[in-house]
């Protein structure tokens, strides 16, 4: 079957272990996703979900692999939208890397559909999520607060 | 926001036309070979290589190998990062503006 995939990779310059810790602690994520949280207890077969700030759960699934501060993989699927819910459960990939003084994260979100609307939905969220951890992790500021700034100013 | 330590390879990377096609082909379809992208662009095998060598040391491009094929993938973080450092502080200013133009605008008919 055809396959649906992204690829995003940052460099933080920052620690595996710090940087697993910000992948895993949920008042620190809700600092870089835009107020969304993920819910686990991050080791394999616990359950995952991704939460939006009012409470209602845009994504559920597992820890299929957990391997700290190296390796995780979470089976995720939309909860929210019915045609995104329908398209199954995608495989999300976080691998990371130390390269010198920084680490290489490498985000890999897979889906068994093509062309798939989950992860055309999803592939345009990651890169303002990953350049905001960026930003956290370097400088302790974030650099976009709202994750739709011209819909704000409307 | 500070700059990004490698813009210069960032910005260098996207000055030249041959690669920016090659990121509209990968936005256009993400995960192809080389072989799928030498038939998109009038040029040797050797400069197509060249030529994605600098996108990914930039980190536009990232691969991944798949048996003995190896992807090639559009990685817009740095495009992100460019978006966030270059034009959003400009842009925030100008859609404050249309914000407070409007409110005023329907105050006056409300």
């Amino acid at each position: 079957m055809a396959k649906s995939t992204f690829v995003y990779v940052t460099y933080i310059r920052t620690t595996p272990e710090k940087l697993w810790s910000a992948l895993t602690d949920a008042e620190f994520m809700k600092q870089y996703w835009f107020g969304n949280h993920c819910e686990s207890e991050w080791t394999v077969g616990s359950s995952w979900k991704n939460v939006y700030p009012d409470g209602r759960v845009t994504d559920a699934g597992e820890i299929v692999e957990a391997d700290p501060p190296r390796r995780l993989v979470i089976r995720w699927q939309h909860q929210d939208k019915p045609e995104l819910k329908a398209e199954g459960a995608s495989l999300c990939t976080m691998e990371l890397e130390p390269t010198g003084s920084a680490v290489k994260l490498s985000v890999t979100h897979t889906i068994e559909c093509e062309p798939s609307k989950f992860i055309a939905a999803v592939s345009g969220g990651w890169p303002k999520v990953l350049s905001n951890l960026k930003s956290l992790l370097e400088s302790g500021t974030i650099a976009l607060q709202d994750p739709y700034p011209a819909a704000a100013a409307r | 926001m500070p700059e990004r330590p490698d813009a210069d390879a960032l910005f260098k990377a996207l000055a030249d036309p041959s690669r920016r096609k090659l990121l509209d082909l990968l936005h256009a379809h993400d995960g192809r070979t080389l072989n799928d992208l030498c038939e998109h662009l009038d040029m040797t095998r050797q400069g197509v290589t060249q030529h994605l060598d600098l996108l990914e040391a930039a980190n536009l491009v990232t691969t991944q190998r798949r048996g003995r094929e190896k992807l090639h993938f559009l990685n817009p973080v740095p495009l992100q990062e460019i978006y966030e450092r270059w034009i959003a502080k400009f842009e925030k200013p100008r859609l404050k503006a249309l914000a407070d133009l409007k409110r005023k605008l329907e105050q006056d008919h409300g």
